[in-house]
């Protein structure tokens, strides 16, 4: 399967949209090489701020930037932008509904190497609790780009998670995400197996191996955490009757916890949960981590086959 | 409008650009608003509102460009109150300024006011942040600042913070970058007041010497007499000749300042008078 960086396609799009628009800003912090931001410095010096190691700071310029006008990117990593600065995140942008996209890379284990510092697991929990903010986990580079489109063309606060390593393409070149619509990615009628980010081509490859052993899958690519396609869920849950949920995240807060708060009140059916669950994970490479805490396709698999059990 | 010299006459028919005779009895109206609200309400922060009140009716009566009417004009002068427990003082020279009715005031953290206990940017006319969590303004107005100089505006940015968020980290990041990115259309301003929450800011967590570590950072720093109106405004102005680095006005001023009771106390941090307390403040105040 062809690979690409969702970093590199980032920093390509910014590119692209700041040649459409003066108005768009970006900002980093000290890691403008690794967030790929440092293509829009190159290209517009005059609309690049490094604010240093200074993450707060970043959000409150951000923050006083789009209240004159400005739509901003701001980037570093997930857990620098999310964790630090959750204060200022609710406070300087959410409760006034500012037009700051934070676009934040290196999210989930599959950071790698670095440990548990980088590893952002608890991201997607704290900025789904914010509550303008609208929340997408690209599954791709395409649709990496799609959605930075889609952020800079709407109004409100963003957050967008990306991964650090390159992940497999999952979309057709011209492929159009529409924000807040789930992406049925294969039919199925035995059991719906809803995943975002890099989830979404581990749930594919287990739908392959379900075929197989005739269990026929339906694969939902859950791209926007928030607002969430409520009625694609509950399609799935009456057509299906069975539903896992799988990503790169802890076990409370995140796609999950969603999910079955929606099926919970509109149709309740069984459901299992492919995350990190309560943990921290440590260092080690992309693929030796999502083996050991759990995020394979064998891992979906499996919750697949105790779901449809308990149909 | 063209902006006026700081150090013209004021006109007596402007209300916006008043005479500093005319300034102390509005910083004096102002204070009895504050009273008035926070006794009104029932809670409140009488203390950093009183002491900020002759800085905030400098720029609101004198300094700032800015139309009442058009709250959201684009070449106003910027004014954020980082030290959001302050609102009721902003609430009130708002109000005098004509950007909603004085009566509005009585509304201060009722159900549904558009004046809320801290600021909200998107609620009451005028206000430029959503504040209360303590630091977080100059690194707004830093944006606020940068805008300006990209869209080639020539508004002033101004971010009034209190000593106590000195204390905050996030204060000094947005000092570096302020001084780095060279924003020289920003002024900020602190209200020195010598006290926090829970006593002196010198036992809680020392600041000084302040002046010197606003230098540090790369500031032009004014060092005043934050109640004296004529040492004010000539801050502001020459804040305003400052090119190529930003200016902090440090303001030495007295928490609960114009009522005797409440000077240098304490308890009127984060507490409302009760009506007798705020009859006997009334009656200083005249």
């Amino acid at each position: 399967m062809a690979e690409a960086s969702t970093r590199e396609i980032y920093g390509k799009t910014l590119v692209e949209l700041g040649r459409q628009d003066k108005d768009i800003i970006v900002l980093d912090a000290d890691v403008s090489p690794s967030t790929m931001t440092n293509s829009f410095a190159h290209e517009f010096p005059e609309r690049f701020f490094d604010c240093g190691l200074q993450e707060q700071n970043m959000i409150g310029i951000a923050a006083g930037l789009a209240a004159s006008g400005k739509t901003v990117f701001a980037s570093t990593f997930a857990v620098f932008v999310v964790c630090r600065c959750f204060d200022q995140l609710r406070l300087c942008i959410s409760q006034p509904n500012l037009n700051v996209k934070i676009v934040a890379t290196h999210g989930g284990i599959s950071v790698g190497e670095d440990g548990i510092s980088h590893q952002a697991i608890e991201d997607l929990a704290l900025c789904c609790a914010l509550p303008s903010f609208t929340v997408v986990v690209p599954a791709d580079a395409i649709e990496t780009a799609e959605a930075v489109r889609a952020a800079a063309g709407a109004s409100g606060p963003f957050y967008i998670r990306l991964g650090r390593p390159k992940t497999p393409i999952v979309y057709p070149e011209g492929y159009h995400l529409t924000l807040g619509k789930a992406v049925t990615m294969r039919q199925g009628k035995d059991v719906t197996i809803v995943a975002t980010g890099i989830m979404v081509v581990k749930a594919l490859e287990a739908a392959d191996i379900l075929a197989r052993q005739n269990t026929d899958c339906r694969v939902i690519n859950m791209h926007t955490l928030k607002p969430l396609d409520e009625a694609a869920i509950v399609k799935a849950a009456s057509e299906t009757g069975a539903i896992v949920v799988a990503e790169e995240h802890l076990a409370q807060g995140g796609l999950g916890s969603r999910v079955a708060q929606t099926l919970a009140k509109e149709k309740p059916v069984p459901m299992e949960f492919v995350n990190l669950g309560d943990r921290y994970a440590m260092s080690g490479k992309a693929e030796e981590l999502l083996q050991r805490y759990g995020l394979t396709p064998g891992n979906i698999e499996e919750s697949v086959k105790s779901a449809v059990k308990r149909k | 409008m063209p902006k006026k010299a700081l150090s013209e006459n004021a006109s007596p028919s402007n209300k916006l650009n008043l005479s500093t005779a005319e300034l102390k009895e509005t910083a004096k109206k102002l204070r009895r608003h504050v009273i008035t609200m926070i006794a009104t309400a029932g809670s409140g922060h009488p203390g950093g509102s009183l002491s900020a009140a002759d800085i905030i009716t400098a720029l609101y009566f004198r300094v700032l460009r800015h139309h009442p009417e058009n709250p959201r004009w684009s070449e106003r002068d910027r004014f954020i109150l980082s030290k959001g427990h302050a609102a009721p003082i902003l609430y009130a020279a708002l109000a005098e300024a004509g950007y909603f009715p004085v009566a509005e005031l009585e509304t201060l953290r009722k159900m549904d006011s558009r004046l809320q206990g801290h600021t909200d940017m998107n609620l009451t006319p005028g206000v430029e942040m959503s504040a209360g969590s303590l630091g977080m303004g100059l690194s707004f107005a830093i944006g606020v600042a940068l805008a300006a100089r990209l869209d080639s505006r020539t508004y002033r940015t101004y971010a009034l913070l209190s000593d106590g968020e000195c204390e905050e980290g996030e204060t000094w990041e947005a000092a570096l970058a302020a001084a780095h990115f060279r924003v020289d259309n920003l002024t900020a301003m602190v209200d020195c007041n010598g006290m926090q929450l829970s006593g002196w800011t010198r036992d809680i967590m020392n600041l000084e010497p302040l002046v010197r570590k606003w230098q540090a950072f790369g500031w032009h720093v004014i060092d005043i007499d934050g109640h004296n109106l004529d040492q004010i405004i000539a801050a502001f102005l020459e804040a305003e000749k400052m090119k190529g680095k930003p200016t902090v006005i440090i303001a030495r001023t007295t928490k609960g300042k114009g009522v005797s009771f409440m000077e240098n106390n304490v308890a009127f941090h984060g507490k409302a008078p009760t009506r007798e307390e705020a009859e006997k403040a009334l009656k200083e105040l005249k």
